[in-house]
């Protein structure tokens, strides 16, 4: 039983929880809980009408119910009758089963909303503000319609009650997150600023958070708030501890208030105003001075509240970045809680300073705690304490420390979490090559890293350190000796088989003079890790291999013999036995000129952004990278395996490309220079495959045609989606006219800039069809949907498809899309309905070869009559019954409406189930 | 702003959850099952923040209840650990030496009392004082019908 009955005790609440305490297993409580729900079930279906005690004791269960993690279907009517109940608690249940359980049911939604107005305007404070909390609890858009311009009114106004004022301030504050668009700026937004001088703190401290949110939306409209801020913030600061009464919290002055004043201030630069300006700098002198006084207190909640307007004043130094004074004395303020006793301290301190190793400012002074946070790094027992300190260890990182941080990072890794290593692996590769003063150093330190942590280590690291060793002629030859090295151990990481691989295979003539390396020597030792490797490793070592018949003739014969031994040219997997075939071929017809032309020397590769950069940040979650930079990774995997690898998204946009790209990394590198017809035929129609796809596709001129198949037989849909975007699609036709709506979802956060599209009709397509369209607005915001209107006119036959070209801004970054627009010429198609003696007279009349065409293929889906009839529906075309003397085929009618001429069109399907093969036949089109 | 509040004992078993933004209740278990692991698995000693997809999460245990709260990214943890406290301040007070078995049987009222400090996710009265006198001003109307107050 409960220990405490206050307020109003519902004993068959306090029954119903005890029993289902003390059922003995999960079995009793489900029976009880279903025993109950039967009650309450026949009770609000029972005939005799419920007092307000009973339903607001029922609906009470349900609720228990539902918190104990089961679903409840009934009892919203019963929660919804309780509202306009005059006794408080009634309300006040009914009101917490809304919160709790909302339900998008619109017909409720209208009930609760006249509740929640009548309660509103009630001039009761007690009700108006369960009516509020009720609003700011469910938030939904049906109430923003309802109450956006309803509560502003209540805020500002004169006669409001404190708690009301409160409620209302938050209540407006959770609508205009959910429905900016329906909270309407307006003569009440400057009396929401002047609630910074309200007299009641707490008006002031839940007005605040509603400030600093439009703040952040229209800095303009709300700048005169700087000010006001730092006046309150300066009067809080200086204030004697007993000064603020209740709102004083552990001998700290309005801790809370506090805090918020510092987060609204970092919505703006600096104050212009001078004399602001000189306050507020007090303001935080005094912050930082008070943190190096005894404490008050010796309770945690006195140096937690003391602690937490600190770290908000270091955040505002920070953001204004210009108080070099300031920054310093913030620096050697963390650095005395890097070695605090309180975990959360370290914690924080460690996180701070992460972002005051970026300003030029304090970056030295950063730079001073180095053997600090390495010791951290080194001894913390929280993992999350750990992981802060590697972060700060990366920021503070520069040329002039990099080769320590790296090698305590290294050491760290040994033993670091699972949970953090990739991150570690990635953040390690990009500061070696970053401060790489020797690359000696830098190729020591990835094949350190792929030694202590191979498995972590991605491809873009290793594929990344092939990419610099090859464009550095200087490393080449230390490169080759290391990884030589390097392979002798015993037990090595398959990434470390890769790496050697292919820089012996490039570079091994560089150490070959040497008898301890000579070419026999390199061969056996890589071909000693060929068994115990995976398949696009030993693909990749195939081609180490030929790359060796070129640069040492005298290795030829022994690795001929590995290339033709069964287990190679018999490999049962397809790409390994093709290399095989293939490479043993080439080294056996080509001369040693065209080998030497074939297998030439990777040449650079071209410069940018590290792969690995792009890895990271991606990592940091989706928002944090643009889709160019997540493409250009894919692109410079791609392109290291020289031709066959490569993105799914790009291998879509090269939708012309036939071909089907190599599953495993192609060492060879071959470009189009290379001699197709020095080749012999066997190989030749791979090589040709191989040489089609020249570089990686570049993702402007590329057209996505992803979704445009899926648009022939239907109208409307989602065309496009990626991360940032999404393309919904709205079409109609009629006659040779067609309307399309295009709608342009945002699906960030973030406003794209420079909106733009174009619609093209390439080539002989602009004769063909005509399409117009109206620009779309420059700036769509974050979350928003435009729409664009096409008028399409058909004004001959065609067979091509316009394109939609899209470029906008997303974070500064470039975004071009081009797309296929879904207007192919069945949209113009006229059903027509004819009997079937006339059918196949018209089908014997157009018998010459440019009035038909037949095509069989393949189901790609079972043939289920139903879908068929639809897709053909979709085509456009009449679907003729009873026309056909095979009941199984289809037949179909009708007429290419375009402005010049009409086309009739006859089609038959038939299907061959039987034979799993189907081969309908179709009669096309006739002029 | 807070995402989300859950209080939940040491046999991981849920006593309240208070959800500030719009989740369907699949998600909303989701995200449950998977905090109250992750808490219940860390040692006392160690810090009360942690990252968590893209929230901070600030947790601290009082006798057999643990208290867990998501932030944003920009939000200020240690206010967060004190806010905590006052809730738990606040209902100490109201119950007089609160224990995990008042949340249990007076569910609602502690939901009313986090409704009046905390709303949409902010602080709307930090005021111990204040907040006392509005729930028990709400107590003192429970049977009569309240006579509207003059403005």
């Amino acid at each position: 039983m409960p220990a405490v009955s206050k307020g109003d005790g519902m004993r068959g609440l306090a029954v119903f929880i005890s029993d289902i305490r003390n059922c003995k297993s999960k079995e009793a409580e489900i029976k009880r809980i279903n025993k109950e729900l039967a009650n309450i079930r026949s009770k609000f279906k029972g005939d005799k009408a419920l007092d307000g005690y009973s339903k607001k004791k029922y609906v009470c269960k349900l609720l228990f119910i539902f918190l104990l993690g089961h679903d409840i279907d009934f009892g919203h009517m019963e929660a919804v009758n309780l509202l306009s109940s005059n006794k408080y608690t009634e309300k006040q249940i009914g009101y917490l089963f809304i919160s709790v359980l909302v339900n998008s049911n619109s017909e409720l939604i209208r009930l609760i909303n006249n509740a929640i107005k009548n309660d509103l305007s009630s001039r009761n404070p007690t009700f108006m503000c369960l009516a509020l909390h009720c609003i700011a609890n469910v938030g939904s858009r049906e109430m923003a319609e309802a109450f956006a311009s309803e509560i502003p009114r209540i805020l500002v106004a004169g006669d409001t009650m404190d708690s009301v004022k409160q409620s209302a301030a938050l209540c407006l504050l959770r609508l205009y997150k959910t429905s900016p668009d329906l909270v309407l700026m307006g003569e009440w937004t400057s009396r929401v600023v002047h609630l910074l001088n309200d007299q009641h703190m707490g008006v002031v401290t839940a007005a605040i958070s509603l400030i600093t949110c439009l703040s952040q939306k229209n800095p303009d409209e709300f700048k005169t708030c700087v000010s006001l801020a730092v006046s309150r913030l300066s009067r809080i600061v200086s204030s004697a501890s007993t000064d603020l009464q209740d709102y004083t919290y552990y001998f700290v002055p309005a801790p809370w208030l506090s805090c918020k004043l510092l987060r609204l201030l970092q919505c703006y630069p600096p104050p212009e105003d001078g004399a602001v300006k000189g306050r507020l700098v007090e303001c935080l002198e005094t912050i930082l001075n008070k943190a190096q006084e005894p404490p008050k207190s010796k309770k945690v909640q006195h140096s937690n509240a003391k602690n937490a307007i600190l770290f908000e004043a270091i955040s505002l130094i920070i953001h204004y970045d210009s108080e070099p004074n300031l920054l310093v004395r913030a620096c050697n303020q963390l650095g005395q809680f890097l070695q605090h006793r309180e975990t959360n301290l370290r914690y924080l301190a460690l996180e701070s300073m992460c972002t005051l190793a970026s300003s030029e400012f304090s970056h030295e002074a950063v730079k001073t705690h180095i053997e600090t946070v390495i010791n951290a790094l080194k001894t913390e027992r929280d993992v999350s304490v750990r992981q802060r300190a590697a972060d700060l260890l990366y920021a503070m990182c520069d040329r002039s420390n990099a080769k320590q941080i790296v090698a305590e990072m290294l050491s760290y890794l040994e033993t670091a979490d699972y949970s953090i290593r990739e991150e570690m692996v990635l953040k390690v590769a990009i500061l070696a090559e970053k401060y790489a003063v020797d690359y000696s150093w830098y190729v020591d330190t990835i094949l350190n890293l792929i030694r202590i942590a191979g498995d972590y280590v991605s491809e873009e690291v290793w594929y990344r350190v092939i990419q610099i060793v090859i464009n550095r002629d200087d490393v080449q030859g230390y490169a080759a000796k290391t990884v030589f090295e390097a392979l002798q151990a015993p037990a090595c990481h398959e990434n470390m088989v890769k790496v050697g691989g292919y820089i012996l295979g490039e570079f091994g003539n560089l150490i070959a003079g040497d008898p301890r390396s000579s070419p026999l020597v390199q061969f056996n030792l890589l071909h000693s890790k060929f068994h115990l490797c995976s398949v696009p490793t030993r693909a990749l070592l195939l081609s180490a291999y030929i790359k060796f018949i070129n640069l040492f003739p005298e290795t030829k014969a022994t690795i001929q013999e590995v290339l033709r031994c069964d287990s190679q040219i018999r490999n049962s997997d397809v790409e390994l036995q093709q290399r095989a075939v293939e490479y043993l071929k080439l080294s056996s017809i080509a001369s040693t000129d065209v080998l030497a032309t074939v297998l030439e020397e990777m040449p650079p590769f071209p410069e940018r952004e590290s792969s690995i950069l792009a890895k990271l940040k991606k990592k940091k979650g989706p928002g944090a990278v643009s889709v160019t930079e997540l493409e250009d990774g894919k692109r410079e995997s791609g392109e290291l395996n020289g031709s066959g690898e490569r993105g799914q998204d790009a291998a879509a946009m090269a939708a012309s490309n036939a071909s089907t790209p190599s599953p495993s990394a192609d060492l060879l590198g071959i470009r189009s220079a290379a001699p197709v017809n020095a080749a012999p035929a066997s190989a030749g129609s791979l090589l040709v495959d191989v040489f089609s796809e020249v570089g990686p596709a570049a993702p402007s001129g590329a057209v996505n045609d992803d979704g445009f198949l899926r648009f022939v037989c239907k109208n409307n849909g989602v065309l496009f989606e990626n991360q940032l975007l999404q393309i919904g699609i709205k079409s109609e036709y009629r006659q040779n006219l067609g309307r399309m709506y295009l709608f342009y979802g945002n699906k960030t956060s973030v406003q794209f800039a420079s909106f733009s599209t174009t619609v093209s009709c390439p080539g002989e397509l602009q004769n063909q069809l005509n399409v117009q369209s109206k620009p779309v607005e420059p700036l769509v915001e974050g979350g928003a949907q435009i729409q664009q209107v096409l008028n399409i006119e058909c004004l001959t036959d065609f067979s091509d498809a316009p394109l939609l070209n899209i470029k906008f801004r997303y974070g500064g970054a470039l975004q071009n899309l081009t797309l296929k627009l879904p207007v192919t010429i069945n949209k113009f198609f006229q059903p027509t309905e004819m009997a079937s003696q006339d059918f196949f007279q018209r089908w014997k009349q157009l018998s010459q070869p440019q009035q038909e065409a037949q095509k069989i293929f393949k189901a790609n889906h079972s043939m289920d009559t139903e879908v068929i009839k639809a897709k053909l529906l979709g085509l456009g075309m009449a679907l003729l019954d009873n026309v056909d003397p095979n009941p199984e085929n289809y037949v179909c009618a009708g007429v290419v409406q375009t402005k010049s001429q009409q086309v009739g069109c006859l089609l038959r399907l038939e299907p061959n189930a039987q034979a799993q093969v189907p081969v309908p036949a179709a009669g096309l089109p006739s002029l | 702003m807070f995402i989300f509040m859950l209080l939940f004992s040491r046999q991981g078993k849920l006593r309240l959850q208070k959800w500030y933004v719009p989740l369907s209740d699949k998600e909303k278990k989701k995200i449950t099952r998977e905090l109250v692991q992750t808490v219940l698995a860390r040692k006392p000693k160690m810090c009360s923040f942690l990252e968590w997809r893209d929230l901070k999460i600030v947790y601290k245990r009082y006798a057999s209840l643990y208290f867990c709260c998501a932030i944003e990214d920009q939000d200020n943890e240690l206010i967060t650990l004190e806010i905590i406290h006052r809730y738990v301040e606040l209902l100490d007070k109201y119950f007089g030496s609160v224990c995990e078995l008042d949340i249990i049987f007076n569910f609602e009222k502690a939901y009313f009392i986090l409704d009046e400090f905390l709303l949409g996710g902010e602080a709307q009265e930090t005021s111990k004082k204040n907040v006392l006198k509005a729930i028990e001003q709400a107590d003192l109307l429970q049977e009569v019908r309240p006579a509207p107050l003059k403005p």
